[in-house]
């Protein structure tokens, strides 16, 4: 199991400084690919059209995402609900690179996470603040991102957890030890993962960012917040030039701190995504408030 | 190289190909080895100023495509053709050779392999094991394969270094070695020593 963890934690180090790009169909997974995608996360509904449809949201259809994976050689990812552990068998079950046990998606179980250490394929998961993404390690995740708030092409939410998250860290860091098991406790954390992250000054895993990445800006933004790469969700396929778009968030994401390129790679897009101001959202209607 | 106070002679600069990737595992690898000074590597100027360079793990089609798109492909195939040591890590392995088998086209085009890439399946055929490769080490060694690809087949001077389960995992060519998995996701220095000791500091005259 330990060696299976490790692997796991591996193949996120394998996509560090990438964009893993949703797609809902072959053609699209081909574009990402050919723009320079690290991996692909394959889903029935961007977050956008989640959002609008409203209803409830789950597990694509396994025969989708295995053609999505015949079409596509970079990892190919998918979601299941929180707390579904029988969605995450079947994507198991199918081979599936990673799992993003999703709050974009309805949650199956309002109480519990699925338990990650069950599974020999890797798990990602959303976070918030330093102690969700630590329970989420806790339980077998090899991989974090923020949780932003999907599908309002609004990268405010992003920004307050990767900032959160590092300041959390910084905070750990400065601690003498006996503070820790008190952080431990008010975090709601694992004790042995908060004297890692103190001692380490980082997470145990690989950090991505997500929920409202819109524009290269965007992504190197996040990177320059310290994350190691970035989930585009609706970001890419709702803009009226995906392709472009693409490739350019790709770009900006290697290189996040030459403001030269950010330029180069910025002009003539198009028009982003249609975006929401995430006050306008009614507290039952924010995907980061799902799982705890 | 260094003197024994520390300061003194020129450093060896080694470039770790930064586009995409695990850069950073093998920097902090060469930050262990005296003398030696690894260098992030994103642009044309950088590598120019390197003496060798790692391409690391990621995604070769993303690090190809970003190789291409920021004109690194043609200067980096050059040096490369002019002698400057080079080690490709899986992704690596596969943006060197001149064949890849399962794939529409090459990258740099530099090595007499042919590639497999992800020879082994998904990443639940990903794997760990241990080997002694007696080229670069007398003790077993660590491998860590991730969605990995291996060679098919070798040409002209090309040295077969390690196979597992008759499959090629390591292999080099004067100046260029290239391997399946990645000593930069262990403990173990043998391969980054081996990289410089055997492959870098005999063509330089520091």
């Amino acid at each position: 199991m330990n060696e299976r963890y490790e692997l796991n934690k591996n193949l996120a180090q394998m996509l560090k400084g990438g964009v893993i790009m949703d797609v809902v169909n072959v053609e699209q997974a081909q574009i990402a690919e050919k723009a320079g995608a690290v991996a692909v996360m394959a889903l029935e509904r961007v977050p956008a059209d989640i959002r609008k449809h409203g209803g409830v949201a789950r597990m694509s259809d396994p025969k989708m995402i295995k053609e999505i994976k015949a079409a596509v050689s970079i990892p190919v990812m998918a979601k299941v609900r929180i707390g579904h552990f029988v969605e995450a068998q079947i994507l198991e079950a199918i081979g599936i690179d990673y799992i993003d046990e999703s709050e974009v998606l309805t949650p199956a179980d309002e109480m519990f996470h699925i338990n990650k250490h069950d599974f020999k394929v890797p798990f990602v998961c959303g976070a918030r603040n330093l102690g969700e993404a630590l329970r989420r390690i806790g339980e077998g995740a090899s991989m974090i991102r923020t949780k932003g708030e999907a599908g309002t092409g609004n990268v405010v939410e992003a920004v307050r957890h990767m900032r959160t998250m590092m300041s959390e860290i910084r905070r750990l860091q400065n601690m003498p030890k006996e503070e820790l098991m008190t952080a431990a406790k008010e975090m709601g954390a694992p004790y042995d993962l908060v004297v890692w992250v103190a001692e380490h000054g980082r997470l145990p895993v690989v950090n991505f960012a997500a929920g409202g990445i819109a524009t290269p800006a965007d992504a190197a933004l996040m990177m320059q917040l310290g994350s190691d790469g970035v989930f585009v969700g609706s970001g890419i396929f709702k803009s009226s030039d995906p392709e472009k778009r693409a490739r350019a968030i790709v770009k900006a994401t290697t290189y996040y701190n030459d403001p030269k390129v950010l330029a180069e790679v910025s002009e003539d897009l198009g028009e982003a995504m249609y975006s929401l101001d995430v006050h306008q959202i009614s507290k039952e209607n924010l995907y980061a408030e799902r799982g705890w | 190289m260094q003197n024994a106070d520390g300061k003194g002679d020129k450093m060896i600069n080694i470039g770790v190909l930064g586009l995409q990737g695990a850069v950073v595992e093998h920097m902090e690898k060469l930050q262990q080895i005296n003398g030696v000074s690894p260098i992030k590597i994103k642009t044309k100027q950088e590598i120019e100023s390197v003496h060798a360079l790692i391409i690391p793990g990621g995604e070769s089609t993303a690090i190809g495509k970003l190789m291409e798109d920021f004109n690194l492909m043609y200067i980096i195939a050059d040096r490369i053709k002019k002698g400057m040591p080079v080690w490709g890590t899986c992704a690596g392995m596969i943006l060197m050779a001149k064949k890849i088998s399962n794939y529409h086209r090459t990258f740099l085009n530099v090595m007499d392999i042919k590639v497999k890439r992800n020879a082994y399946g998904s990443q639940l055929d990903s794997f760990r094991t241990t080997l002694r490769i007696p080229e670069v080490s007398d003790s077993e060694i660590p491998l860590v394969f991730i969605r990995a690809p291996y060679v098919e087949e070798v040409w002209n001077d090309v040295k077969i270094l390690a196979r597992v389960d008759d499959k090629i995992v390591a292999c080099r060519q004067a100046h260029m070695l290239a391997t399946s998995f990645h000593p930069e996701l262990t403990d173990d220095m043998s391969f980054h020593k081996y990289f410089v000791e055997q492959m870098v500091i005999p063509v330089l005259n520091l």
